[in-house]
């Protein structure tokens, strides 16, 4: 295997440089003791204990929780059973089908959200946590479909049929034998649908009402008022927390790499 | 398991909240305020023809500094031993997890008046340069928020080009060159078709990105709709009207970029 | 002793016996008769039974073409290459064989331009190319899981390398077509390569890689993804293609069958270190330690020592052997194949064991027969029935005398 030459390593360096100086700036500043984003005057944590104190950013943390968790199970419910649907369907219905299930993924966010909210207006529904959800789910549901169905398209169509051949019915089968193969596939739709409502803002945008802000959307007020380095404070903990999230993420899965290869050794040895 | 009614609630959904939502953009974009049938919005839009020729020019910029800054990224990294490469990959593609409301804010720390960058080069007497608030900085914003929706397919196509394929090229006489346009690239192909869309498409309709970065000066087709709907003046007709154009903008480079490759777009959703 | 196709072979001298069309008749003459005289002095009848009867027709004052000169490759900490001398002459169809983490493939690659040695010289044609890159090289490679570009049809894929010579569209045509009639591929010029299966994936490799005229193929270990009837197939035609396109062919493998088959040379490597180089009967008939012994085919090692010169002592007993040169009493490996045992009722045998198993392998019996704590492996076409007690005898010519390894079984 060739070592990598000196200018790929320095094109990789300059490149990460340019990823993560802005989060760097912003992480350094959030522990500057003036106001000020730019100028450097000395060392404090101030600007955390205020964003725990900070009554509109714990409210729309919560929100956002609470938005995510239920949109995404919700949507995986659905997008599952969809899942299922399509799989039995032949050529023609599947396909279309599956093109709707990309509408809401290719068009743009803002599209989405302002097509939405003339619907709620529309149907008289004032913009509140209710709209907020129906709009999530909505945006989430393809997501699931699309790690779901993969798997039932790998899945050894047999397996079903040994199930029953051993003495299950078929809802037995489903749920010893389908849904363990598909687990995987179900978690991580599960998973995404989550990441990707939590971090949405355009969608919530327009679909929420005073009462229900979302973390972004009070993220969006905080930089329109410049005021406090309590934003960088938020973006710090953020990093850390994803940081922190993938480091776990990466090692399960080189841990889980390591078994695999563990095995196929001894395998090889038999 | 043969059945498709699982589908069903999926369906109905889908119904509820995309179609509708969609048929009422339509609806409203050909109506005026008390629902007359109308074509008035549609030629309200010719007046605001350069923003839509700047919205495609920035998004356009955007898009090709993505690729060509991403591309090289994308296939040193898809190079490294495969043992190590999970840690530079998970690097590149973290900065996608973090809002990007924060990160877009990061640069307008960096680019301000009196920002890190222009103090830097206040030590050599340059400036202070004019750098937020341009257009410059919104593609520049627009590059850095997408960006890892350019690496992340490219890397994917890549690394499934095997190293093999590489020296069989190099063993039958191409130099670095060759082997770049006549192996790599024509490989990489559906990569570079899902970077182009997944970058272009929220370039094309962000709001934020103008908004922070361009002070308002500089309103893209984003703003224009926000400004429709929520904003002061408020019309959805015309927002609708716009919405629609720029739906058929999405649907036409998406109709060119796939003459090249005929993956489906959810490839780059796993 | 006979070829296949009748050119009978000169043990010593390598080279085909009366097949000199220059030299005149009595020079000719000349050399049969020495030949003959050395077949029934040496031990190549025995040879012969043995091992399939090959051509070997490289004569040794051929040009060297590719040398590599104490070539050492450490990689990621471990020395993979240990300082390998290897001189490959023009023509020749070179194996190197060995155990998978050897460095047979490290050595090709080297040659390849792929690896750069850490220490050591590489010359072709007597001409220094370390420094040389990959794409410049007058080599080609088939790699092991030949590397086609999918993204190429057949044709495209095999006029790959003349393509970027700027050869003329008719040129490249005609060269392709050669190729494909050469490979038994024609009329698959338009066809998609990842629908092709693997044998047929193989052909257009080998193709592409010869289009370019190379003065040396490099081969990966090309037939190891294949079933075992289109294996031998394969063997077969690649000598065959060898032999007709008249280049040098370097072939790496791990099947000592398929090295002593096809080879001019072989070359037994073994942690990064070459054992030995030698023909194929060379190596099967003098292998020149236990390492060696054990890898090509099959082997009975066990311990013994050195009484004197011509003498070895194992079991107690004592037998006549050909080897000299061992201090006395030194402790040696003492290697028998297992074709080379005969068995003879216990009475006549030189010493006696019993019989544990006995498999049917078509070619012959395999018996495994238990002697002092020994578990001997038999080929004979004779039957022995299992619980039985036989004796076994073995000709001095057959017992290899070898010093002890650290490694040795």
């Amino acid at each position: 295997m060739t070592k990598m030459k000196n200018s790929s390593k320095l094109y990789l360096v300059l490149i990460y440089i340019f990823l993560y100086a802005p989060i760097i700036v912003l992480m350094v500043f959030s522990f500057n003791s003036s106001k000020s984003r730019n100028v450097w005057t000395g060392f404090t944590l101030n600007w955390y204990s205020n964003l725990f104190n900070n009554r509109q950013i714990t409210n729309s943390l919560m929100n956002t929780l609470v938005l995510a968790l239920v949109s995404s199970v919700v949507a995986t419910i659905i997008g599952t059973l969809a899942a299922l649907g399509i799989s039995s369907m032949k050529k023609k219905a599947r396909t279309l089908a599956i093109n709707l299930t990309y509408i809401p993924i290719i068009s743009p966010e803002i599209v989405t959200g302002v097509s939405l909210m003339l619907l709620f207006v529309m149907a008289g529904v004032g913009l509140g946590m209710t709209t907020l959800i129906l709009a999530h789910i909505t945006f989430n549901i393809p997501y699931v479909i699309l790690n779901v169905l993969p798997k039932f398209r790998q899945m050894d169509t047999h397996l079903y049929e040994a199930a029953q051949d051993l003495g299950c019915n078929g809802v037995q089968a489903f749920f010893k034998v389908v849904v363990p193969e598909i687990m995987p596939g179900i978690i991580s739709g599960f998973l995404m649908a989550l990441t990707y409502s939590i971090d949405d803002f355009v969608i919530s945008y327009f679909t929420t009402g005073p009462q229900s802000q979302t973390l972004p959307i009070t993220i969006y007020s905080m930089t329109r008022k410049r005021i406090s380095p309590e934003i960088n404070a938020l973006s710090t903990i953020i990093f850390l927390i994803v940081l922190t999230v993938l480091i776990v993420m990466n090692v399960a899965d080189s841990n889980k790499q390591k078994k695999i290869n563990a095995m196929n050794v001894r395998r090889e040895s038999l | 398991m043969k059945s498709k009614l699982p589908a069903v609630p999926y369906l109905l959904w889908m119904g509820v909240f995309t179609i509708v939502p969609f048929l009422l953009v339509i609806f409203f974009a050909f109506t005026d305020s008390s629902g007359r049938f109308t074509l008035d919005n549609l030629s309200g839009i010719t007046s605001y023809i350069p923003v839509f020729g700047r919205s495609l020019w920035l998004a356009l910029v955007a898009t090709v500094i993505c690729l060509v800054l991403a591309y090289p990224f994308a296939y040193i990294i898809s190079r490294i031993p495969s043992h190590r490469q999970s840690i530079f990959y998970m690097l590149a593609i973290l900065p996608m997890w973090m809002n990007y409301l924060l990160r877009t804010y990061a640069w307008m720390t960096i680019l301000e008046n009196n920002g890190l960058l222009n103090r830097f080069l206040g030590l050599f007497g340059i400036g202070p340069l004019s750098l937020i608030n341009t257009q410059g900085a919104v593609v520049l914003g627009m590059v850095y928020d997408f960006i890892p929706f350019m690496i992340l397919p490219l890397y994917s196509t890549m690394v499934k080009i095997d190293n093999s394929v590489v020296e069989a090229a190099q063993d039958l006489g191409a130099s670095t060159w060759s082997v770049l346009t006549r192996v790599i690239l024509p490989l990489s192909v559906p990569g570079i078709t899902t970077g182009i869309t997944m970058v272009f498409v929220p370039s094309v309709s962000t709001f934020i990105i103008s908004r922070m970065l361009g002070g308002g000066s500089w309103l893209m087709i984003g703003d224009l709709i926000e400004m429709q709907f929520l904003g002061n003046a408020y019309n959805p007709n015309l927002g609708s009207a716009i919405s629609l154009v720029l739906m058929v903008i999405v649907l036409i480079i998406m109709s060119i970029t796939n003459l090249f490759d005929d993956e489906e777009v959810g490839e780059m959703i796993k | 002793m006979r070829f296949r196709d009748g050119a009978p072979y000169d043990h010593y001298k390598r080279v085909p016996v009366g097949a000199d069309g220059n030299a005149s008749a009595l020079k000719n003459l000349l050399r049969v008769v020495v030949s003959k005289g050395a077949l029934w002095y040496g031990r190549s009848e025995k040879a012969w039974a043995v091992t399939k009867p090959q051509r070997g027709v490289v004569p040794v004052d051929n040009a060297v073409i590719v040398s590599l000169q104490n070539i050492v490759v450490d990689f990621d900490g471990e020395r993979v290459l240990k300082g390998i001398h290897l001189d490959i002459h023009d023509k020749e169809f070179v194996t190197l064989l060995g155990p998978s983490g050897c460095g047979k493939t490290t050595t090709l690659r080297i040659i390849g331009g792929f690896v750069s040695p850490t220490q050591g010289d590489v010359y072709f044609s007597g001409k220094r190319i370390n420094d040389l890159p990959a794409h410049k090289r007058q080599v080609n490679t088939i790699f092991q899981r030949y590397a086609l570009f999918p993204h190429l049809n057949v044709y495209e894929n095999i006029a790959f390398g003349l393509k970027l010579k700027k050869m003329s569209d008719k040129s490249i045509k005609a060269t392709v077509q050669e190729m494909m009639r050469l490979v038994n591929l024609k009329g698959f010029e338009r066809r998609n390569v990842t629908s092709l299966s693997g044998g047929q994936q193989q052909r257009v490799a080998i193709a592409r890689a010869l289009a370019n005229h190379p003065k040396v193929l490099l081969l990966d270990e090309p037939l190891g993804a294949l079933d075992l009837k289109l294996r031998k197939e394969m063997q077969r035609e690649l000598k065959a293609i060898q032999q007709e396109m008249d280049i040098t062919f370097l072939y790496v493998t791990h099947d000592q069958e398929e090295a002593l088959s096809m080879s001019d040379t072989v070359v037994v490597m073994n942690n990064g270190e070459i054992q030995q180089i030698g023909t194929p009967q060379d190596i099967y008939n003098e292998p020149g330690n236990a390492f060696i012994a054990d890898f090509i085919g099959e082997s009975n090692i066990i311990d013994g020592f050195m009484h004197k010169d011509f003498l070895v002592e194992f079991f107690d007993k004592r037998f006549t052997c050909v080897d000299k040169g061992f201090a006395l009493m030194e402790r040696v490996d003492v290697v028998i194949r297992p074709e080379d045992i005969k068995i003879v009722p216990a009475i006549q045998g030189q010493w006696t064991g019993v019989v544990e198993t006995v498999t049917f392998k078509g070619v012959h019996y395999e018996s495994i027969v238990e002697s002092h704590g020994y578990k001997w492996m038999i080929h004979s076409t004779g039957y022995a029935e299992p619980g039985m007690i036989i004796g076994m005898q073995v000709l001095p010519d057959d017992i290899h005398i070898m010093k002890k390894m650290e490694e040795s079984a």
